[in-house]
């Protein structure tokens, strides 16, 4: 057992002699009981930083955006003459803050591209204590930018500290292969024999994935799938199970060549006490434009992981009540006020 | 049909939109007969609570005639006198079975939404924001029931509308709030804000045995309903310097044995503590004034229960959690799980234990729920229940 990490995460053998010290044999809980949850919790390690991660890159765009297009504007809100010459820094800074941004947020682990941002940070220090320098420009503005730039920095510095700290694990291993995985999971009050048949039934599937119109059985271990793309297109692909262990898990893959790729499986646990299964799904794709794009799909609720969830959801009222559960507003996608409308249900 | 809509701040509307249809085959339509408006409905008018959008048909008390069921409902029957709670429960999930109602796991469509907020998601609520589902309101002259196996009370044609009206939300709410409590022989109970829920937190309390109700507010209106309908001691906040002292004094320094919170995000006070509220929720740094919390956790007995029926709906400033935890307070909260208490509720009113109709000041035309709002928010002509006929 060697580094601090392995210690942290527990589960190991030490840890198991250490329970036999401290909690007596009638009170222990058995391995069994345990351990899978531990590798559960062990599969987010490594995830550390993503967020703030992903706020500084959105950031980052907008302030770049701001600069690249507002250079003018920008360059009096930091307190220094609106020539050509400092708009054309200002432009240049805007440049360097998208490439920041989309470097961020195309990468899973993005340690290396956050401590460029603080690079930049510092870059930017440098041009506003030049700026304070210069007699001729507004002290007060100026002091004020660079306030604000070093409370980023600040943010900057901690993020790429987390990020560095991470430890090599599945859920940021060769994490920049344009696969994104996402893992989501639901109770439902079922019995874990019952779930299983459900969705061992792939036929189900459009009864509780808004985004599928049909799966349809196209051999003993072959589906064919038809999904709602945007703009009224569809896209269609075949998938095998590659493994089917009845009331635990089933895994499947898009054959290759289809233009979909993706992979996933889908395990059930009984839930404890009484209360029902736990249904857990590993979705494993390439998004079709890259991860900056599901990162930007995900402000609009179109980011595979959501979806996913929602699916979920609706699986969890389609087996414990027959249907998915509507109201005025959202039997529409759109945006809809709370009230009734002739129109037909569309979700 | 004509529906009352949140066009905007401080604007309601009167307008015709399309009548509801079955959405769900759980559903029922019923044709309203009696709908209201309530304290919380207040915070939508004054957009306190997030999430709404202009044409978003409130309320969330009514009662009425079922005029049309989906295929699935087998309790009720087109012609049934009903009642329909607020809080919107499959019936069937782990929280509805533990008698959670509030906190269904299936009734909310927008989850996603609610659990970016709140962690996890609670029920959906009739006309109360998107967040808690997007359903159209009752006050309207129909509206969708979804569950309509689970929810509604039908209720005898012995008692008037005015009399069971309320078992949709605020008795029920004003008596979670009591039992929340625990009441034990010889407790004295505060009760802050007597608005109708106040009003009956005071009256289920003392159904359910408290020694002594002490209400606060500061409309001599209200306080006089308090006192002298149900045999409250009334506190007016705004002619005390400090309400935990005088708390502190009618109980000869024990505090209350449990205090209520019936107020919510809106609460009004007088001192720095209130002017510092005000001013961070106008500029939209704290979403609610969580006065009367406040007080009432300073006031409440060490080892005493807060027990909280006001709504709030964001984040809360200078929570004195320091009280709580060293006083060993327990705090109790949840909107009302309406299901559990309308039956029994019902068999009190029948029996003559309680007449709910004495907090109606005024009976409206559907037509004039816009002018009902104004009223019970301005608190013009003493206007403490505004019940709207459809």
């Amino acid at each position: 057992m060697g580094t601090s990490s392995q210690s942290r995460a527990g589960g190991s053998g030490d840890s198991e002699r250490a329970h036999t010290k401290a909690l007596g044999a009638t009170v222990r809980p058995r391995p069994s009981k345990t351990r899978p949850y531990q590798e559960l919790a062990d599969e987010d390690r490594g995830t550390g930083g993503e967020s703030l991660a992903n706020f500084l890159g959105v950031f980052s765009i907008g302030l770049g955006l701001a600069e690249l297009i507002a250079a003018g504007p920008m360059t009096k809100i930091v307190g220094v003459e609106d020539d050509d010459r400092n708009r054309a820094v200002m432009r240049l800074m805007g440049v360097r803050e998208i490439g920041h941004g989309v470097s961020i947020l195309s990468k899973q682990q993005p340690a290396t591209a956050v401590w460029s941002r603080v690079a930049g940070d510092a870059l930017d220090l440098a041009l506003l204590g030049r700026a304070l320098a210069n007699p001729d420009n507004k002290r007060g503005r100026t002091l004020f930018a660079t306030a604000n730039v070093l409370a980023v920095t600040a943010l900057d510095v901690m993020c790429a500290r987390l990020l560095a700290k991470q430890p090599e694990t599945v859920a940021n291993a060769d994490a920049d292969d344009d696969v994104i995985r996402t893992k989501r999971s639901i109770t439902v009050g079922k019995p874990v024999s019952e779930v299983y048949a459900f969705w061992h039934d792939f036929e189900n599937f459009p009864r509780f994935m808004r985004h599928l119109e049909s799966v349809t059985v196209a051999g003993p271990q072959r589906s064919h799938w038809k999904a709602k793309a945007p703009a009224g297109h569809s896209v269609e692909w075949d998938a095998v199970t590659t493994e089917d262990r009845p009331n635990e898990l089933i895994s499947w893959r898009s054959v290759e060549g289809s233009d979909v790729y993706n992979s996933g499986t889908v395990r059930f646990m009984a839930a404890p006490g009484d209360r029902g299964t736990e249904v857990r799904v590993e979705l494993e794709y390439k998004p079709p434009l890259g991860k900056l794009g599901s990162k930007v799909a995900m402000l609009f609720r179109e980011e595979p992981g959501q979806q996913v969830q929602d699916d979920l959801r609706h699986l969890k009222q389609v087996m414990e009540i027959g249907e998915i559960v509507i109201s005025d507003a959202t039997k529409h996608p759109g945006p809809h006020p709370a009230q009734p409308d002739d129109e037909p249900v569309t979700l | 049909m004509k529906a009352t809509c949140w066009m905007g701040p401080n604007k309601m509307e009167v307008t015709t939109v399309p009548d509801p249809k079955i959405l769900n085959q759980g559903d029922c339509i019923v044709k309203i007969t009696s709908t209201a408006i309530c304290g919380s409905d207040l915070h939508l008018y004054n957009a306190f609570i997030p999430a709404l959008e202009p044409g978003d048909v409130l309320g969330h008390e009514f009662m009425g005639e079922v005029v049309e069921v989906g295929r699935n409902v087998n309790r009720l029957e087109v012609g049934d006198r009903i009642v329909v709670p607020f809080p919107i429960a499959c019936g069937v999930c782990r929280a509805c079975k533990n008698e959670l109602f509030s906190v269904c796991e299936n009734s909310n469509p927008n989850a996603w939404l609610a659990e970016k907020l709140m962690g996890h998601s609670p029920a959906g609520i009739y006309g109360y924001t998107h967040l808690l589902g997007g359903f159209a309101g009752g006050q309207a002259e129909y509206a969708r029931v979804p569950f309509a196996d689970v929810g509604p009370l039908r209720v005898p044609e012995s008692l008037s509308d005015d009399q069971v009206l309320f078992l949709s939300d605020i008795l029920p709410t004003g008596y979670m709030g009591a039992e929340m409590c625990n009441i034990q022989k010889g407790d004295t109970i505060a009760v802050w804000g007597c608005g109708p829920v106040g009003q009956f937190a005071i009256a289920s309390a003392y159904m359910l045995g408290a020694e002594r109700v002490i209400a606060i507010d500061r409309f001599p209106y209200r306080l006089d309903i308090a006192r002298e309908r149900l045999g409250a001691v009334t506190i007016n906040y705004e002619e005390v310097d400090s309400v935990p002292d005088v708390l502190k004094d009618l109980t000869a320094g024990r505090g209350p044995d449990a205090c209520i919170d019936a107020v919510g995000v809106e609460g009004h006070s007088h001192g720095l503590f209130y002017v510092h509220d005000r001013a961070k929720q106008m500029m939209r740094m704290q979403s609610d004034r969580p006065i009367a919390l406040r007080e009432a956790i300073l006031s409440c007995a060490n080892g005493g229960t807060v027990s909280v029926i006001g709504v709030y709906g964001g984040l809360i400033d200078k929570f004195p959690m320091n009280a709580v935890m060293n006083r060993s307070l327990t705090i109790k909260t949840g909107q009302c799980h309406v299901h559990r208490y309308m039956k029994p509720l019902l068999d009190r009113i029948e029996k003559g234990e309680i007449d709910p109709t004495f907090v109606i000041t005024h009976h409206l035309p559907l037509d004039m729920a816009a002018r009902g709002y104004e009223m019970f928010n301005n608190k013009e002509d003493n206007c403490e229940k505004v019940v709207l006929k459809a």
